[in-house]
């Protein structure tokens, strides 16, 4: 299969699975149970009026298919409707608090990368009691719950030590102090992830050390360390990438703890408020927005496989 | 020997031995925190939501043990009554899951057809879902209580615990055993239920206990949220949530408690797991 052909298909089939999720989304509004109007309002009493001004406002008499395609219609034009909450539209909403989850994800991102793939190669190569210490420590890394390292990184280096500021994402003080600001909140939002890629790391190039073409590398008086990088790593790159998706997932859904937790104001504290105070078009929006980038990393995944490892043709990996 | 009289070699293989003290540890602390959780009402020291206002973030004494959380009320026993809330929770989560999912992948594997193509478009649509998100989306629409996001978990979980118990009777069908049985006359369902379908059971539920960690974290987050669990309610995340703003003012030990069990008790849950899964595999690490 070629590769334009395959792109497309995989674009065609992520736009359908976008179309399901985008539906799932807007259909477990509409079967909220109670009036739609009062549900909006977020169980406040309103005159006659102002409901009938909410159904308009918000075509609620028109059948559910119409309010479907108007809501999927508004959202491809880059409106997600407006806060009930904050009475503002949700993109100016979202737009003014994602800065601070994006710098988040992404410190969190590098010490996933750096510290995930560099234990892991450091567990598979050196064997003995450095492996058993890494197997252990990553272990509890994969059990702590990422609001459970944010509440014992705050308590101890935070408040106890006073190391690093407690709350806050200190936006407004420039560049430096928000990266001191999100440093605990990222090392939190990275700890299971780190023990996962570590994990999945250390099996792949255990799995490529066995293998027939690392002991003929050797024989051939390769020096140790570029058996390592050329022919155990990069062999095991493949397996290591496949779980891209699932860390970038894992990272925009788990801010939604660790920013309730130390009071940064991105778009996971932004999910926290609006899902406790029923502000539904805010949480539809994340949560739609969370989905499509999760099959966006994967469509690129699934297109960088066959770049990574020849061997893999396209679309030939079992999904997942 | 003995072996040939085993049935079902999976199941007689999970209570094989060689036990690492990581795995006895575990295995030991699920027992502790499963008895715990039975016995509650009888063991708390104090009941769980008696307020003492006076006494409130007291240090750790004869009277609390663990000390008393900032509304006044015994950390200890709010912790043994709230691994009734904690455990319960993710136990429906993997009953239903497993279950439904189970059923789903035995089938898909073992008819095919629409069905199993149906099962693979859904499971892209779930993936692409992830749990907790699927949780605080049913929470947010239906308001407190377990069920919305134990209900949204089981869904979210539903594709993974399908897609393995399909992949193994895929495997399984090709074996000879299976031929055999069909040759000797019996029908397909009863070849499945009564021989698949114990053979694969091992996997599945090594895997669950894999899955109650994962629902146990997802749970826990969700009613550190302040969603899901009701507020009176002793719960492990809860009492996270109602500790967070004693941390700030440097009283961490009603916080830092229900923290270290919710680790423990995931870590054990899934050395177990993990382990059952190795030995039933045939795995050594």
């Amino acid at each position: 299969m070629n590769f334009v052909r395959f792109a497309v298909r995989r674009l065609l089939e992520m736009a359908a699975t976008l179309l399901g999720a985008s539906f799932v989304v807007f259909g477990a509004m509409y079967l909220a149970p109670g009036n739609p109007a009062s549900f909006l309002l977020g169980g406040r009493s309103a005159s006659p009026a102002a409901l009938a001004a909410i159904d308009r406002q918000y075509h609620l008499n028109d059948p559910f298919i119409e309010q479907y395609a108007r809501w999927l219609g508004n959202i491809l034009h880059g409106d997600f409707g407006r806060s009930i909450e904050y009475r503002t539209d949700v993109s100016h909403l979202l737009s003014s608090r994602l800065p601070t989850t994006l710098l988040l994800v992404g410190m969190a991102l590098v010490v996933v990368v750096l510290l995930g793939l560099a234990l892991g190669w450091a567990g598979a190569v050196r064997g003995g009691a450095t492996d058993s210490a890494i197997l252990v420590g990553t272990t509890f890394a994969i059990g702590t719950p990422a609001f459970v390292a944010a509440i014992l990184l705050q308590g101890f280096l935070a408040v106890e030590l006073g190391w690093f500021p407690s709350s806050g994402s200190g936006s407004g003080d420039g560049i430096a102090a928000m990266l001191w600001h999100l440093t605990l909140p990222a090392i939190a939002l990275a700890l299971y992830l780190v023990g996962m890629l570590a994990r999945v790391t250390r099996s792949a190039m255990l799995e490529q050390l066995t293998s027939e073409h690392v002991a003929v590398a050797r024989s051939r008086g390769i020096p140790e360390r570029h058996v390592i990088s050329r022919h155990v790593f990069r062999n095991a790159l493949g397996a290591v990438l496949t779980t891209a998706g699932l860390i970038v997932s894992s990272l925009l859904v788990c801010t939604v703890l660790v920013e309730t937790a130390f009071s940064v104001g991105g778009v996971g504290q932004l999910l926290e408020l609006s899902s406790t105070t029923k502000d539904f078009p805010v949480v539809q929006a994340i949560s739609l927005i969370i989905v499509a980038l999760f099959m966006t990393v994967n469509l690129i995944i699934d297109l960088l496989l066959p770049v990574v490892d020849p061997r893999i043709t396209l679309g030939t990996r079992a999904t997942g | 020997m003995t072996m040939t009289l085993v049935r079902r070699p999976g199941l007689a293989r999970l209570r094989a031995t060689d036990r690492g003290p990581l795995y006895l540890a575990s295995a030991g602390f699920v027992g502790l925190v499963v008895a715990v959780a039975l016995l509650a009402p009888w063991i708390a020291p104090h009941d769980p939501n008696t307020v003492e206002l006076g006494n409130a973030l007291a240090a750790p004494s004869g009277d609390h043990l663990l000390g008393v959380d900032a509304a006044g009320r015994d950390t200890l026993s709010r912790l043994v009554v709230g691994a009734r809330t904690s455990l319960l929770g993710p136990l429906g989560v993997v009953v239903f899951s497993t279950l439904a999912g189970g059923a789903v992948g035995v089938v898909a594997g073992w008819r095919g057809g629409w069905l199993d193509s149906l099962l693979s478009r859904t499971t892209e649509l779930t993936l692409a879902f992830p749990g907790l998100l699927l949780a605080i989306l049913f929470t947010s629409v239906y308001g407190e209580g377990l069920l919305a996001p134990v209900v949204a978990l089981s869904i979210a979980y539903l594709p993974y615990v399908a897609r393995l118990a399909r992949s193994l009777v895929l495997a399984e069908r090709e074996r000879p055993y299976v031929a055999a049985y069909r040759v000797q006359g019996h029908s397909g369902t009863d070849v499945c239920l009564r021989h698949v379908v114990p053979n694969i059971a091992p996997v599945v539920l090594a895997q669950c206990t894999v899955n109650f960690g994962y629902a146990l974290i997802d749970l826990a987050g969700l009613s550190f949220l302040g969603l899901g669990v009701p507020a009176l309610t002793p719960d492990w995340g809860r009492m996270v949530f109602d500790g967070k703003s004693a941390i700030q003012s440097g009283y961490p030990l009603s916080a830092i408690v229900p923290c270290l069990v919710i680790i423990l008790t995931v870590v054990a849950f899934n050395v177990v797991g993990e382990h059952w899964a190795d030995k039933v595999a045939g795995r050594n690490r």
